[in-house]
Formats: structure tokens, sequence, C-alpha cells
């Protein structure tokens, strides 16, 4: 069985993790319950008239697909595997408003066709000239984690030598209204939207683009290595426990050798006490979490992947992604688990070394 | 590594009927399941023709029994029926068994009901709780939790081939040894936003579809859901289940020439037959039927016409497209026609081409125009989509 690395990496989030560096002076959000991305300068990526077409999900898509690529060295790809929890809901938001006002006239295709949920990876294949596999994963919390699941079997299991892959999600406004209505995103005007220290029904919500290139050989510029991943759909409380340590067992890994554990706390007074569960097993690992500098959304978990891939390749983990700062000395980092869920659905286990 | 991918049980709905036996009934006995919208409310109603389900979303929650407070979609009830079904036909128990896998598909997901109360979601709360199921993923959420799968779950949307990719994935984690059995198909419902958006493109006929016909005018939606379960080797042995057929070969390739439109050569098309045959192990020559693609829109049946000329080398075997009895049913399609081409298998018939009357002039291919007894060993069927996705799938006894 080929071993998988990670030889590229592009990240457009709501930091500045597009441009070299990693995570120097991050922006502090602790004061909304919505974080847009940074937009990058796309004509630097994207011919002017194709900009003005595409929806900020695509456009986000081919910049960090650019760069993973770039990193990578790579011209050609054995497949493209994106995962998207909404898919392109701008697109989709622009075809229904049109169709509910105008009663069903003067629609034009441009939207739905943009609207569909695979448009990101065709787009990519298009560009790329890439006629070799193309997937695109939509199951909600659990879309990227396909996708890299998927990404991780061509490359392990299945002879493959170089795979794309992607998490990408984009704010609508109206959605956004639409699901803060209804307790997912947190209520406007909350005196404080620190999530790692106050807890409140729904999350703060974000959008992001992070892709990478998948590769059965170590380079000098591999990141690290994913060395196992899995994902079920429910999962009790009580069982967390047992989810964390059997998927360890699979690849021989014993708690203890964990390193750090990288923690999806949203701030979600309904659900992250999975993650309370899931700290309570690593008393000696470094605990870190990410979302209060991106925000939560669907395929969020591909920044933990970007996160624990820069960790394992610096030997560094930012103060920022400790609970108030409060970061350990010299610690290095030989193994990272990843653990996420969505709303108490979608439990997803990454295991990651350094190379 | 597993090498036989069995199918030990299957389900469907579809214009043409609300389970495998009365789809079978009607392909056998030439009757289509394409008509006048009934249960949309679209200002389209007259001038197209579809395949729709003639039951109402209230008829189908009470067929799967479920409370009044519910917020099923029309795509994922009739992705639970079909499921439900499937597992019935497979005689598997989801209860307590985390080792069965569910690969589900769809493009429409929620879509039906978000579009219905979207402008007034914010101020009328008893429909508020439709919101959340407007993403693809909770769809499938509702079936899972309605049949009792805990355990691997995912959601594929590569357009008009999405079943194709379920059932591909599904194949690859028995073969990596991930899975002993999975639920592999899709689903979708008919609804405005979809009806819309392919209206814009130009690609509806206002008459019945006619593929791999000279004067073909476009295609007719449909909608509907079908699965497969899929079974190790080792799995369906030793419980002692016979099964229905073997997935033999899975391809799939990008065209990567247009966001919507195929290839004039079908050059997506030929790369997914090619590597579902290296993958089967099979040539060509080998294929009894193919169950095409066969949209009925110009550039689909060109494209893919071309592509099969090709790939068999001038002699294309028997072939049809059941798009005339169902309509084209999107994420389900391809999952629909490969319960067709497992009853081509078992029940040694090749189903015809409906409307078809005049060869097109790009090349000398006539599809099967009557229902034909013959041996059946292997059938190759083919889905495409947007975004230049395109899938082969092949089936033998």
């Amino acid at each position: 069985m080929e071993r998988c690395y990670i030889n590229g990496a592009g990240c457009v989030s709501a930091q500045h993790t597009f441009e070299g560096g990693f995570l120097e002076n991050p922006i502090d959000y602790s004061d909304t319950n919505i974080i847009y991305v940074v937009k990058p300068v796309y004509k630097d990526f994207i011919p002017p008239a194709a900009i003005r077409r595409m929806s900020s999900g695509v456009k986000n898509s081919i910049v960090a697909s650019t760069i993973a690529m770039n990193e990578a060295n790579v011209k050609e790809l054995q497949g493209i595997i994106t995962g998207t929890g909404m898919g392109c809901i701008q697109d989709s938001e622009k075809f229904l408003d049109k169709m509910i006002e105008f009663n069903e006239e003067y629609l034009t295709p441009t939207s739905f066709i943009q609207s569909t949920h695979n448009t990101v990876s065709g787009q990519i294949a298009l560009k790329l000239k890439c006629t070799a596999y193309n997937f695109t994963y939509v199951n909600t919390g659990g879309s990227f984690q396909s996708a890299l699941l998927d990404g991780v079997m061509q490359i392990k299991d299945e002879g493959k030598n170089n795979i794309l892959i992607g998490g990408i999600d984009e704010i609508a406004d109206y959605t956004y209204k639409l699901y803060q209505t209804i307790g997912h995103i947190k209520k406007d005007g909350e005196t404080s939207y620190d999530i790692l220290n106050n807890r409140s029904k729904g999350s703060v919500t974000g959008e992001g683009a992070v892709f990478f290139v998948l590769s059965n050989e170590k380079k000098e510029n591999t990141y690290a290595e994913i060395v196992d991943s899995n994902i079920i759909n429910n999962l009790k409380l009580d069982k967390v426990d047992d989810f964390i340590t059997e998927f360890l067992k699979r690849s021989n890994v014993k708690i203890e050798e964990i390193d750090a554990v990288i923690l999806g706390n949203n701030g979600d007074i309904d659900f992250d006490t999975y993650y309370d569960e899931a700290e309570k097993l690593f008393e000696g690992s470094e605990v870190l979490y990410y979302k209060h500098l991106f925000g939560e959304f669907m395929t969020a978990p591909s920044l933990s992947v970007w996160l624990a891939s820069n960790i394992l390749k610096n030997q560094d983990a930012p103060k920022e992604l400790y609970r108030n700062k409060m970061k350990s000395a010299d610690k290095t980092f030989g193994t990272v688990l990843i653990y996420n869920q969505y709303r108490g659905k979608d439990h997803s286990l990454i295991l990651m070394k350094n190379v | 590594m597993e090498d036989r991918i069995a199918i030990t049980g299957m389900g469907i709905v579809s214009a043409i009927g609300m389970n495998a036996a009365e789809n079978l009934m009607s392909l056998k006995g030439n009757k289509h399941g394409i008509s006048k919208i009934e249960h949309i409310d679209t200002t389209l109603k007259d001038k197209i023709l579809v395949g729709e389900i003639k039951k109402t979303n209230l008829e189908l929650e009470e067929i799967l029994g479920l409370p009044a407070l519910n917020n099923f979609s029309r795509s994922s009830m009739l992705g639970a029926i079909a499921a439900k079904e499937a597992i019935g036909d497979a005689e598997i128990n989801t209860e307590g068994n985390t080792s069965i896998g569910f690969v589900n598909s769809t493009t429409v997901g929620g879509m039906d009901m978000i579009e219905q109360f979207y402008d007034n979601f914010l101020e009328k709360k008893e429909h508020q709780h439709y919101i959340e199921v407007h993403d693809a993923g909770s769809n499938t959420d509702l079936i899972s939790e309605y049949l009792g799968i805990n355990g691997f779950v995912t959601t594929i949307s590569t357009a008009c081939s999405s079943a194709a990719n379920a059932i591909m994935l599904g194949a690859r984690m028995i073969k990596s040894g991930r899975l002993d059995q999975v639920i592999v198909g899709g689903m979708d419902g008919l609804c405005k936003f979809t009806i819309n958006g392919f209206n814009t493109l130009m690609i509806l006929s206002e008459t019945y579809n006619q593929p791999f016909d000279e004067n073909r005018k476009g295609l007719n939606l449909g909608e509907g859901a079908a699965y497969l379960v899929l079974e190790s080797e080792k799995s369906y042995k030793k419980r002692g289940k016979t099964p229905l057929a073997f997935l033999k070969g899975y391809a799939n390739a990008n065209d990567a020439y247009h966001q919507t439109a195929s290839s004039e050569q079908g050059d997506g098309a030929f790369l997914a037959m090619k590597s579902a045959f290296e993958v089967a192990n099979m040539k060509p020559e080998e294929i009894d039927y193919v169950n095409a693609h066969g949209t009925a829109t110009p550039n689909n049946d060109l494209s893919e016409g071309r592509a099969m000329v090709n790939i068999f080398n001038n002699k294309v075997p028997d072939f049809s497209s059941t798009k005339p009895f169902t309509g084209h049913t999107l994420a389900a399609a391809a999952s629909v026609e490969a319960v067709y081409s497992i009853f081509a298998l078992r029940e040694n018939l090749v189903f015809p081409s409906l409307n078809f009357v005049e060869n097109m002039k790009e090349f000398n291919l006539t599809p099967q125009q009557k229902l034909e007894e013959k041996e059946v060993s292997a059938v190759l069927s083919n889905s495409f989509g947007f975004g230049g996705n395109c899938s082969s799938l092949i089936f033998v006894k």
C-alpha cells in the first residue's frame, strides 16, 4: 500500500492564508457573527472577463487550487475531487430570486448553470483541460472529509500519483438570514462572539476555499502525511471515546502519541459538548482550536487540514490556536489528530504525521 | 482486495412504477410515463411534458408513514421508498449494523420545499423546519434516519451522472475492504428550479423525447429514485444470499470541454467507456446491450453516438435509451438505468427506445425499437452530466 502525502496547499480564508507565512498576526473576529474571506487579488489568477461571471466560491477555488498546484509543482492530475456543503449558493439564490420575482419569466441560464454543485470541479477541469476522474461530494458537514477519503483511497489503494482535493463554501445573504432564523447561526447583538469562552445557540458563520495536492511521492516541499481518515453520520455523546480509540487502533497509534488534537469548537452550546468529551481523552496533548479565527461552515474542516499541514511542516503552532493563547513552550509535532462534527452529525477523524 | 462486486438488492420508483415489479411490467408492456405536469405549480405546465410520478407529497408521506410534521423533501421521500425496497430485496438488517454504508446522490436536495416557501420563510414560522433541508446532505440524513442507517454515509452531486458515481464509489469502498455492504444510488424529485433551469437552456422538448432521432427536439425531465445494494463476495456467501448480478466495470472521466455541453466527438464519453472496459477486463464486443444516456438533446445524442461508434469500432451492439419511458431523472438516472440493465440481464431482454423514427444523418445508428428477447450476459450503461462529468458502468450475469 502506498503512502499519501500533502505536497501542495492553497487556502483562501478569513485570514491571510494565501500569501505565504503561517498565521502571523491573525485578525481577531470575536466581535462578529459573520466572517467573510480576505479577498485575494483575483486578476492575478483569473482572466478579467471570467471574474465577473464567477461567484466568490468559484473564484476562491480557482485561486486556492492554483496555489496548491504551483506548490506541488504538478501539471497533470489523476483526479479532481471537491466537497461543498451548500454548493454554489450565491447563484442558487440569484436564480430563485428571479424565478419568484418575475413568475418564471425573463430567466437566463447563467446562474442556473453556475448553481450546479459540481461547478467548481468542472471549472477546474476545464481550466486544466483535465479529463481525469472528477467528483463532487455534498454531504453537509462531511463533504470535504468525503473528498479527502476518496483522494486518500486513490493514492493509497488505487495507484494514482497526484489528486487535487478541495473544500468550498460561500456565504449568501438570504440563506445566511434563513439559517440564523432557525438558530444555526448566532443572533445579532450578542455581547461577545468569543466562541471559545462563551457558548450560546448556533455558530459564527464563515466561508472559504481550501485545496490540497495529494501525492504518493514524498518531496522536499511535502507538508505532511495523511495516515487515515474516517467519517460516520451519527454518534452518541458517550461513544466519542470509542470512536476515537477504535480509529487510532486501526493505525496502531496510542492516545499518548498524539502531539496535538485540533478540535472544531464553534461556540454552539448544543454541540460543543462533543468536543468536551474528546478533549478529556487528550490530557497529554496540545489542544488546538481554529473556528474562532475562521468561522464555521460545512467544509470548515478543510481549514484544520491546512493548519495541521503547516504545524507539522513548521513544527510550530501559532499561539492564537490555543485557548486564551496559552501556548506550551518548545513543543515538537509528530502526530496530529483532527476531530470534527457538524451539529452533532457527520463525525470525522483525520490522522496526520510529519515527514 | 475484493474483486467481485455483487448486487444483492434493488429498489426503484419512477414515472412507470412505484417498485421494481411495476417498472419491469411497464418496460415489457411499452407503457411510458410521460405526461403533462399535475403536481407542480409552474407556468410551464402546458408547454412541456415530463416523467412525473402521479403521487402527491401527502400520498408519499402516507406510503412512508411519516408524521404530519416532517421535513422530507419530495426527493428524499422518493429516495426513502426506493432505498427501503432495495434493503428489503437484499434481506439485510440495518438496525444496529454499523457496517452498512449508504452513498446517496442528488442534484436538487430540498430545493422543492425551499422554492415553495422561499420568499416568506422569515415571516411564516410554520414552514421554517424546511430551511435546514436545503442542502443535499441533509436529505440523505433524513433517509438514513428513516432506515436506521448508522455508519459511513455520504452524498455525491455530479449532475446527471450522480448515481453512476455513487455506484462507483460504493464498489471502490468494497474493493478497498472498507465496507461489505453498501446502498448506492440517486434521487431527484421534479421542482420548478430544475424545470426553469433546463427551460432557459432550451433543451426541453414540447413533445415526447426521441433519443438518437434525426428530428429530436430535446429532453423530457423526469423524477425518481433507485438504489442497489452492493455486497462483497465474502459477505453474500457468508449469509447465503444469491446475487442478482455483478458490477464488473466502472469509470469516471471528464470531458473538459464546456460547463454544460458535451464535446462533438464525445471525448469524455469515449474515455469513460474505455476505462470501464479496462476495469472490467472486458472487450467491447462482449457487450450485448448498451443502455445509453440518450437524453434526446441534439448535443448529447450526437456526442454519445460518436463515442459509441468509436469505442465499438463501428459495430455498436443493440442499444436503447429508456428515457422515453421515464424522462430524464437527473441524479437518479444512472441508478434507474442500472436497475433496467439488471432487468435486461435477468430477463434476457433488450428494451426499446420509444418514439424513434429516423436515423441521425451523422452516423448509421438505429436504436432498438421493439422489446427483444435474447441472451444478455453483459450490459453497458452510460451517464453524462454538466461539468463534463461522464460515467460508464458494466453489469454482468
